[in-house]
């Protein structure tokens, strides 16, 4: 494989974390516990998917077949869309939406941290870019983890409840191929075993002070990354692409 | 935007020279333009009036984030996503400033919510229509947020100074909605033969709609003129009406799209468009809770505050041990 195509691979992942999370927390505008975690989560939705419009753009270049970033997010099917499985569960109540994001900003935090310092200087650019952003989301679900395991008894059992449902699904997010390998031996890529170690401090420290347990690591689901997704995914892109897909002739 | 009538308590409007006392100090302060701040005294029924008035403000901006968030998940690119998001997330924002303007006057937040869920409360009636395509959500910046900014610009000179602020900051942002709704319309109607059909369609079910957001016509509206004794209203329901007509029939015309409006034709001596009459049985029906979306409406947002009331307890119970622990150490 081609250093390009390894690039445009590697860069897909990162977009579509972001873009299948931004979508699915935007799912909540209208519905959310409170005014202020409507704009809360308005807000960190319009974060991601500006990140993941920033990396398409990317990846459409290093592509070169002449698609845009709009086109490599609306005209994918669910084979070829490479976020992890995390991003795409549902969102359930409040806490498990919390329990995906604190899981996912945790990890995005020092993997942004350390791409920031990627030899591909497009990466870095971008990368550190969203690290700013994603350092109010990280701080921000850790609150709400500690709010919930530290409030009522209800909030403590529905978030522990969430922290056990998604604790599978977070393996994959340190779980390298070839590629992560690839990317990381040229200078280009995350140290994924050092993401980890990070990723698994914060946890631990959130925990604590939010008085939850850590689940025991066991069987771990992977694939999304390989493009084997869940059966979630589908439908959040028929209803993402409606659009694009009914009027291929239409500019909006 | 969004207060399209408002109880004043008044059966006529009384002149300064009928006033007495403080009534009448308060009068002359607001005829001579100087602002009202929330420790200023005033009469019961002016506080009312503007609690009413700010509250529907508010929670047409809570209640209006639905029919276009409808489409957020389904925009059709990314940057249509991200402007869409970020207006619905203005919009909750809008609605939190209005909300602490209304608690100046000594309202509370959480009973004119529940007010809102309880359907006491009035809001726009334009957002009990729906948003069945895409160009709805075009017509909605362009229309809607057009005939919200008609409204809003003479309230940035209304008597009471934390209204009017407010209005200052919400207008900067829905013009520049307005403008955003406008370039959908734009593109659909530059478009393909389904998207002009969308764009025209979409017209056809928000223009009287949004005529109706100005309110009743003057004739039947004493509400209105003792709103504008006391400066919170400036120009009659029918005066801004007009103005929205004559400055959007020229917008119309430029994309080439139709006002499903057999009446409307220039008219050379008065300067304005005239129009056709408004279904005014349509217009109370909405009002009454009888629009396509009412039900819907409200109860989408009552089920968001019921299914949230617990994280709202565990943020107090969270708060409150945090608070105990530093009292505790202290």
């Amino acid at each position: 494989m081609s250093d390009d195509r390894n690039r445009y691979l590697y860069v897909l992942r990162l977009a579509d974390n972001a873009l299948v999370l931004g979508q699915r927390l935007s799912e909540w505008i209208g519905h959310a516990p409170a005014l202020e975690e409507e704009m809360a989560t308005a807000n960190v939705s319009l974060d991601l998917i500006g990140q993941a419009k920033s990396w398409l753009d990317y990846a459409a270049e290093l592509e070169g077949e002449g698609r845009d970033a709009d086109t490599l997010a609306f005209h994918r099917d669910v084979l070829d869309f490479h976020n992890t499985l995390l991003v795409e569960q549902p969102n359930g109540d409040y806490a498990l939406t919390i329990a995906r994001q604190f899981f996912f900003d945790a990890f995005h935090m020092p993997l942004l941290e350390q791409l920031a310092r990627s030899g591909d200087p497009r990466i870095a650019e971008i990368a550190a870019k969203s690290a700013k952003e994603v350092g109010y989301h990280v701080r921000r679900s850790s609150e709400w983890i500690i709010r919930f395991g530290d409030g009522t008894d209800e909030s403590h059992q529905r978030v522990q409840a969430a922290v056990d449902r998604l604790w599978p699904f977070t393996g994959e997010l340190f779980s390298g191929d070839g590629l992560d390998e690839a990317m990381r031996e040229a200078g280009i890529g995350a140290d994924l075993a050092a993401v980890r170690e990070q990723w698994s401090a914060t946890v631990d420290e959130v925990f604590a002070e939010a008085t939850l347990t850590r689940p025991e690591d066991g069987w771990m689901q992977s694939g999304g990354k390989q493009g084997e997704h869940s059966e979630h995914l589908g439908y959040l892109l028929a209803e993402m692409q409606f659009l694009p897909r009914a009027y291929p002739d239409a500019r909006w | 935007m969004y207060s399209q009538f408002v109880d004043t308590g008044s059966k006529k409007v009384p002149s300064v020279e009928d006033l007495e006392g403080l009534e009448r100090e308060f009068q002359q302060r607001v005829d001579e333009e100087i602002t009202i701040e929330p420790r200023d005294w005033m009469p019961e029924k002016y506080r009312q009036t503007l609690i009413r008035q700010i509250s529907q403000h508010a929670h047409s901006e809570i209640v209006g984030m639905l029919p276009e968030g409808n489409w957020i998940t389904r925009a059709p690119n990314l940057r249509r996503k991200l402007i869409l998001l970020a207006k619905v997330q203005d919009e909750a924002g809008h609605g939190l400033y209005l909300y602490s303007a209304a608690e100046t006057l000594g309202a509370a937040r959480q009973d004119l919510i529940d007010a809102l869920h309880e359907g006491k409360a009035k809001y726009s009636s334009i957002f009990n229509y729906p948003t069945p395509t895409w160009a709805d959500i075009g017509a909605i910046g362009w229309l809607v947020d057009g005939a919200a900014i008609v409204n809003q610009i003479p309230l940035c000179r209304c008597s009471y100074g934390p209204y009017a602020r407010a209005m200052v900051r919400v207008c900067k942002e829905e013009s520049f909605h307005q403008r955003q709704g406008y370039e959908i319309m734009l593109e659909l109607s530059r478009g393909t033969a389904e998207q002009k059909r969308m764009a025209q369609e979409a017209l056809n079910r928000w223009w009287w709609p949004c005529l109706m957001m100005f309110g009743p016509s003057d004739a039947d509206s004493v509400h209105s003129q003792q709103s504008m004794a006391w400066k919170i209203k400036r120009h009659t329901n029918d005066e801004l009406r007009q103005r929205f007509i004559d400055q959007t029939v020229p917008q119309a015309k430029y994309l080439g799209l139709t006002i499903p409006d057999p009446d409307l034709e220039w008219n050379e001596e008065t300067g304005h468009y005239d129009y056709g009459e408004i279904d005014w049985d349509e217009f109370w029906n909405v009002v009454k809770g009888n629009g396509p979306c009412n039900r819907e409406r409200v109860e989408t947002r009552r089920r968001a505050y019921d299914d949230g009331a617990w994280v709202r307890e565990a943020a107090q119970a969270h708060a409150d041990k945090r608070a105990a622990r530093a009292r505790h150490a202290a």
